[in-house]
């Protein structure tokens, strides 16, 4: 009962809270920059910016699509194995034919995401079978049968068309290409989610999903287009992953889940679904690679890196949780009436 | 709720724990017959070390679970107790005062984990990705890439030694002691039916005279203890104490528990349906393996496993009620 009043707390001062909540985050990215800036300045070279942007773009995509599952309630936990499969697909397919165009590729990608996206979905909602237990399950089967066609073996960038490789170095206007393609997938999730029915219908069922059932919104339908999304964007994160590193293997993307759905907690998105947005879960993506690359350049042990992710998720949360809790206390204060 | 859907549901879990029981003899049988070194005592003893570390953390996850909670971070606490083992060793420490720090330790960050839970009521699913993230960094942070080998060989021995003659592995005796133990308490004691109260109505359990908040943080502890526990054991069996030890393990523990039957929602289940859900997956694993068949190729009959074990029952309660 009280995580449906404090949503519904949330809801009603939304914009204040939403704003204030990815101000933090974009503060706690400022000041690690100007740290890790000021103690060594080559942090801010070119080349330093452009490889954090290029390394955030894949985990920002697989992060927008989770955010866009979250909101409804659920969780996406087969996206590492879906951009796996992805990559080895796409990757064997350019191997054999090397005229194929670029947006092809991308769209070959993003329709074997969207295959096992859809395959979620069904479980989920027509098998009735909880989201984590179904993507669990698919996050083995995918995985299982990447191996089955890859066996040991592995695609290297001289097996890639040049055309491909250079699309993965390519820049417009001084972005990398990778980056743009991050961005548009970010920008039209957003539009979407914040100024149309369908995207006020995924907040709408992860607030209450029984009131949003009895509001007429057609949930079976919306969490299959939830789970469609997250995994057509693992597509295309595969296809981002084969064009950046060149070098496919059956084991590509492994456990990169667990990273996806830290920076999604991070960027504010509650797991009980309802709140957040997919700027935040991108701002989650770029902290979290922001703070892998200034651990390297302050010298500080690597192995650092996993328990200061960890450290930053149980923050997140707890901080999230303080300002729903002070939302909630401050609306009952000025008597209106909640849950 | 009335007395008649309580018997169907009591009869439907009734059903799948005596379906996955059957489905596991069913595998051994086959297995025994079809793969040629599978049914020797040799391989009994690699089967029950192979599935030491799953069967003993999926007891406590089992509790966990049935209250209507996760833990995501026991094969991190597995990892630090292994790695906090290797880093006491290598600083002379003897091993009778290593093995209780570990298991202390697992205490400790199960504690962590109950705190955040209980105390502030944080979902229990992103602080166990928290902790997860957390203790398996501070593995590393503790042992670096390092390993640590040349444990004290009367440990290692008896870890991977037989009763006697037999071809009866000593862990067995763990894993059956303490099966024992969770399964008593969680099926013939007022805290096992505590559990069940707060896994179907943590509100309803409050006004039962329950305390959930306690009890769920005590079961968090004891998941630690559990890790920490099997992570001694991993170092002994593989005398080698590494940070990465046991990665990935929460999500075959989960697998496993799910397998047998427990409710992810919380209030169903029995702790025999998630023993034979280890054992099957275990023992597949191990036929499989024999077969040639590579451990990669076994991810899709776990997958599978996993989504039928829920998808099932509910298609069989559909299909009954038409």
């Amino acid at each position: 009962m009280t995580a449906v009043q404090l949503t519904a707390a949330r809801r009603n001062s939304l914009s204040v809270v939403l704003r204030a909540r990815e101000l933090g985050i974009v503060i706690a990215l400022g000041l690690l920059v100007v740290v890790t800036a000021i103690s060594n300045p080559r942090f801010l070279s070119g080349q330093s910016v452009r490889d954090i942007l290029l390394n955030t773009a894949i985990l920002a995509v697989l992060a927008v699509g989770q955010a866009v599952v979250v909101i409804t309630r659920n969780i996406d936990l087969s996206v590492g194995s879906v951009l796996g499969l992805s990559a080895f697909t796409v990757g064997t397919l350019l191997q054999n034919n090397p005229g194929l165009p670029v947006v092809l590729a991308l769209l070959v990608g993003a329709a074997v995401g969207g295959v096992c996206g859809v395959l979620n979905g069904v479980l989920v909602r027509y098998g009735k079978v909880p989201a984590l237990v179904v993507t669990l399950g698919t996050l083995y089967v995918v995985r299982g049968v990447t191996y089955f066609w890859a066996g040991g073996s592995q695609i290297n960038a001289d097996e890639l068309p040049p055309g491909f490789l250079s699309f993965g170095n390519a820049s417009l206007l001084g972005v990398p290409v990778l980056v743009l393609i991050a961005a548009l997938a970010l920008v039209v999730t957003a539009i979407v989610l914040r100024n149309y029915r369908v995207g006020r219908e995924l907040y709408a069922m992860g607030s209450s999903p029984q009131a949003a059932q009895l509001a007429g919104i057609p949930v079976g339908r919306r969490t299959v287009g939830a789970f469609l999304v997250s995994g057509a964007l693992a597509g295309v994160a595969g296809v981002l992953f084969a064009a950046r590193f060149g070098t496919i293997d059956a084991a590509a993307g492994t456990g990169l889940e667990l990273n996806v759905v830290a920076a999604v907690v991070v960027g504010g998105v509650a797991v009980f679904g309802g709140s957040g947005s997919v700027w935040g879960a991108a701002l989650g993506a770029l902290l979290l690679t922001t703070i892998g690359s200034a651990l390297a350049v302050l010298e500080i042990n690597q192995f650092w890196q996993q328990a200061i992710v960890g450290g930053l998720i149980l923050l997140a949360i707890g901080a999230d949780r303080l300002v729903a809790v002070r939302v909630a206390a401050g609306l009952k204060k000025r008597g209106s009436h909640v849950g | 709720m009335s007395a008649e859907l309580t018997q169907t549901r009591v009869g439907r879990i009734a059903n799948w724990n005596v379906a996955i029981i059957a489905i596991t003899v069913l595998v051994l049988i086959i297995a025994a017959a079809s793969v040629d070194s599978f049914g020797t005592g040799q391989n009994f003893g690699f089967l029950v070390l192979d599935l030491l570390p799953i069967a003993l953390v999926a007891l406590p996850m089992t509790l966990v679970i049935v209250t209507g909670e996760i833990d995501l971070s026991v094969a991190s606490t597995l990892g630090l107790s292994s790695a906090v083992m290797g880093y006491l060793w290598n600083a002379n420490q003897p091993i009778e005062t290593i093995i209780p720090i570990c298991l202390l330790l697992g205490a400790v960050l199960g504690a962590v984990n109950g705190f955040f839970v209980t105390v502030l009521g944080l979902p229990s699913l992103a602080v166990t990705i928290g902790t997860l993230a957390l203790y398996r960094g501070l593995a590393f942070v503790v042992l670096g890439d390092s390993a640590v080998a040349d444990f004290p060989a009367v440990y290692t021995d008896w870890v991977t030694g037989t009763i006697g003659s037999t071809p009866i592995p000593n862990v067995l005796i763990v894993i059956v002691i303490l099966a024992a133990v969770f399964g008593v308490i969680l099926h013939a004691t007022p805290i096992g039916r505590a559990v069940f109260a707060v896994g179907a109505g943590e509100q309803a359990a409050r006004f039962a005279g329950i305390r959930p908040g306690r009890l769920k943080f005590w079961l968090y502890v004891a998941s630690g203890v559990i890790a920490g526990l099997a992570g001694v054991l991993w170092t002994l069996r593989y005398s080698s104490a590494r940070a990465d030890n046991g990665a990935g393990l929460e999500l075959a523990v989960v697998a496993a528990v799910l397998l047998g039957g427990v409710s992810i929602f919380g209030g169903k289940g029995a702790l025999p349906g998630v023993i034979a859900g280890v054992v099957l997956l275990g023992s597949l694993q191990n036929a499989l393996r024999l077969s040639d068949v590579s451990n990669e190729a076994l991810n899709v009959v776990t997958g599978v496993l996993l989504i039928a074990s829920v998808l099932g029952p509910n298609l069989a309660g559909k299909l009954r009620r038409t």
